[in-house]
């Protein structure tokens, strides 16, 4: 943070940024300015369509498709980026600005060896000789603690694991040396576990070669671990910045403060359930398979009506599989799901359809969730009509109550398609679709982790409210422990298809814990500029779940 | 140097053809937009040039063929003169090889022809997408046993497969119809199972068969809606392919059978009077290019709005 002396490398001022949406075109970036010096970290913060991605790119001089930088200019070292020709740009590009992908996976060429991509900037630009690129590269993936650094290099993309191949990349950005590299949201796709490791390669090697970088993500605590300053932006315009203690300290406006607060949503845990209480759902010894790979072990767990049971875990720890087990989509070698006692056939195919309407799922990506085709009408009206035999007025009568229900206006929702919603909106119109067929019990697939975190904290509280109102018993699948908090009752902690630990929240979020769950635990982000330093050294010293190795690695 | 000129005038007509087209299709595209509804001149004003122009190809020949025995000078059958007469007033395109007039068995041609491959078409659209959808949402050994069927029809050459099963069923406009059909409806069998094999995995299908929909509906209203697109797209295109076969086996002797007026069989019918030098056979072949080029104009520019790419 000593970095205020150093010369100023990048200077955005103004910037204006337009897309093009059924041949109009709007203003995405509302003059924007931006003042980057060297081996700085800046974090920009903001929700969905706040424009981050598209400043990041800009920052590069360049814009996406259907995108045009219409006002303001870039200095980048002295070169003004949108009046510089495209050759020179094109120079710059790779060699001394470097740019780090979301989505790693989508972003490597599948057909090509890790470290011939790595190869391919270095010796376009003419830094290096192939072979000095193939040395340095080894060198680089060393210093970004990938396992086998001197054989890794000869994997095809698909031959490693997510957090591995986004470090790889981060390598590949440094491999010119470039002096500004812009990360857009390295590590929202990568379970907590392999956050930690990515965040904290990220971080050493940054300061190592003294880069300034442009740390673009949602995730407040995680800008706090890696940015100098941060740079709040609401619709294009930038709402405050500061340097990342003052800032995490005392936000000025109050949409900063309003992110803030979302993260101490906390609904106090609901007293447990009496003895003879029949459980809602009951799994029993369920052990499940896909093909000959076993995907669930003996998993158990009881779901009591106004309560919810989180399951989390990692990917690949069989949390969304348990939840095709209760519906039926996947048929359990052996064990049982018991529905308020009663034994449910395995195969959803022989369920009844009262069956069928008591158990509902909300999916996690809205956008695949609801038929592109239909309106919201059809969307909710179908379930009441199928399950209720409405008909006619009782039925619109019915689909309006509902979206009442979930708090969008009838009048402006009922005919429209579900291209016309928000993300949030449209998770709200997936709720309305379970609470038509009038369930009494509902899975929660990440129904949150597509969402920004101010509409993730409205459907929370939604969901808070109709479980309240209905009686419902919610199953919530997730990976993120601050939803958890905010939702559930009791935790169940999976891995490897195993039920590693569950009990009561309050319990959980006490030690002594499972080791596996203290790493869970120990690796989600808090919002303190110390927190990853600190965990990185009591982890070092043997504490925080250091023996236990996340699935990833 | 002859050469030369003929060469240069035939490139000089070309042009002048395509500018003619071009602002064809540009008076065309602007009377359209103002006399449409908003909606669908909103649609419209995206229409490349080609697209246009493919329209007006398709609205002609569409007109041309329903109202054929208006339009018409004399009756499809009736000999009204001398064997191959050249163009004069009162048989603009001259007489057939039985002294038919030709610029009638052309107009008749249009309704015959363009008639008999939308029904085909239409039927081979029916029998394959449905299969298709069928295969891809019921799934297991019912895909394979169709999708293992389609293929083994499809390993035989169509034109080949066509004669054949003409030769076995005989000919006639129904036989013929169903023939092409069947061969068809594989590829269309193949887009569709492609298609909703993408759709059967989306969470919305999961979610209606959870909610315990039965099959029809799941393929009715989950499935096909979302699946419509290149399904029209490929309409368009599958169309002209019948309509090259129909045309290619009435060359051939097996297709319409005379004394009906058909583009493919006129051509054979007169094909000697191209060793003198006299364009007038090449006339309904000429058609058949007009159409298959204005329909795959039109089919070109669904396929662009469908995949949502912007220019």
């Amino acid at each position: 943070m000593g970095q205020t002396d150093n010369p100023v490398l990048l200077s955005i001022r103004g910037l204006r940024i337009e897309g093009r949406s059924d041949e109009t075109w709007s203003e995405i970036v509302k003059g924007v300015d931006l003042t980057l010096r060297r081996g700085e970290v800046l974090g920009l913060i903001g929700e969905s369509g706040a424009g981050k991605s598209t400043i990041g790119l800009a920052a590069m001089g360049f814009a996406r498709d259907g995108c045009r930088i219409s006002g303001g200019t870039i200095d980048f070292d002295g070169i003004d980026l949108r009046t510089a020709p495209m050759a020179e740009c094109r120079a710059l590009r790779g060699k001394r600005i470097a740019y780090v992908a979301q989505s790693a996976a989508a972003s490597f060429n599948p057909a090509h060896r890790l470290i011939d991509q790595y190869s391919e900037g270095p010796v376009q630009h003419g830094v290096m000789s192939r072979d000095q690129a193939e040395h340095d590269a080894k060198e680089l993936y060393r210093r970004m603690h990938l396992p086998t650094p001197d054989e890794i290099g000869f994997r095809y993309p698909h031959q490693v694991s997510g957090g591995q191949l986004q470090r790889a990349m981060t390598a590949m950005a440094m491999a010119c040396r470039p002096d500004l590299i812009i990360f857009d949201e390295p590590t929202t796709a990568l379970d907590v576990t392999t956050q930690i490791e990515v965040l904290a390669s990220i971080r050493d090697i940054v300061d190592q070669f003294g880069t300034a970088a442009i740390y673009i993500t949602h995730d407040l605590a995680v800008v706090a671990q890696m940015a100098d300053s941060i740079k709040v932006l609401l619709h294009g315009e930038e709402v405050e910045e500061a340097d990342t203690r003052t800032m995490l300290s005392h936000p000025q406006e109050a949409y900063t403060k309003s992110l803030w607060a979302v993260r101490s949503l906390e609904r106090p845990e609901q007293p447990p359930a009496g003895p003879d209480e029949v459980p809602v759902v009951s799994v029993r010894n369920v052990t499940a398979a896909y093909g000959a790979v076993p995907v669930l072990k003996d998993v158990s767990f009881d779901i009591h009506s106004r309560r919810t049971v989180a399951v989390v875990g990692e990917s690949g720890s069989g949390k969304s599989t348990a939840a095709r087990v209760i519906t039926g989509l996947l048929p359990p070698l052996s064990g049982t799901v018991m529905f308020e006692g009663q034994e449910l056939p395995k195969d959803y195919r022989n369920r009844s359809k009262d069956q069928l309407r008591q158990a509902q799922m909300i999916y996690q990506m809205a956008d695949t969730a609801l038929n592109p085709k239909h309106k919201i009408r059809e969307i909710i009206g179908r379930s009441v009509q199928f399950y209720l035999g409405l008909q006619g007025r009782q039925l619109t009568e019915r689909v309006r109550q509902l979206l009442d229900l979930i708090e969008l206006e009838p009048d402006q929702f009922i005919d429209r398609l579900p291209s016309e919603l928000s993300g949030g909106q449209k998770q709200r119109i997936g709720i309305a679709r379970a609470l038509a067929a009038e369930p009494r019990f509902i899975i929660c697939d990440e129904v949150t982790s597509a969402l920004d975190q101010l509409v993730a904290e409205g459907i929370l509280k939604l969901l808070n409210r109709l479980q309240a109102e209905f009686n419902l018993a919610y199953m919530f699948i997730t990976h993120d422990l601050a939803t958890v908090r905010a939702i559930a009752d009791e935790v169940v902690v999976m891995k490897e298809g195993v039920v590693v630990e569950q009990g009561g929240k309050t319990e959980m979020f006490r030690p002594p814990h499972d080791p596996y769950t203290e790493l869970l635990l120990s690796s989600v982000p808090e919002m303190d500029p110390d927190w990853l330093d600190r965990l990185l050294a009591e982890r070092a010293a043997g504490g925080a779940g250091a023996g236990v190795k996340s699935a990833d690695n | 140097m002859d050469a030369l000129i003929g060469f240069l005038t035939a490139l000089l007509w070309i042009a002048a053809v395509i500018v003619a087209a071009a602002g064809v299709a540009w008076v065309f595209k602007t009377v359209a937009i103002a006399l449409a509804p908003a909606g669908v001149a909103k649609v419209l004003r995206t229409a490349p040039l080609t697209a246009n122009f493919g329209i007006i190809v398709i609205i002609v020949y569409v007109t041309v063929a329903i109202l054929a025995p208006l339009i018409a000078p004399y009756g499809e059958r009736e000999v009204v003169g001398g064997e191959y007469l050249p163009w004069s007033t009162t048989h603009l395109l001259g007489t057939d090889n039985l002294g038919r007039d030709m610029l009638t068995r052309l107009i008749y041609g249009a309704r015959n022809t363009v008639g008999i491959a939308f029904v085909t078409t239409g039927l081979a659209f029916a029998l394959g997408s449905i299969l298709g959808l069928l295969a891809a949402t019921v799934g297991g050994w019912l895909d394979q046993l169709l999708s293992r069927i389609v293929d083994i029809l499809m390993a035989i050459p169509s034109l080949i497969f066509a004669l054949l099963l003409l030769t076995i069923v005989g000919t006639s406009v129904v036989n013929m119809i169903l023939v092409i059909a069947l061969i068809d409806s594989t590829r269309v069998y193949r887009l569709a199972r492609a298609v909703a094999m993408n759709i059967v995995v989306m969470d919305y299908v999961e979610a209606a068969r959870l909610r315990g929909e039965g099959l029809w509906r799941l393929i009715v209203r989950e499935i096909l809606p979302n699946a419509s697109a290149p399904l029209v797209a490929e309409f368009g295109l599958r169309f002209c392919f019948v309509f090259l076969m129909i045309s290619a086996l009435s060359f051939l002797g097996l297709g319409i059978q005379p004394p009906t007026a058909d583009w493919g069989s006129m051509v054979r019918d007169n094909a000697t009077l191209i060793t003198f030098g006299d364009i007038t056979p090449l006339l309904p072949a000429g058609a058949i290019a007009l159409l298959t080029v204005g329909v795959n104009f039109v089919v070109d520019w669904m396929l662009h709005r469908a995949s949502g790419l912007k220019e």
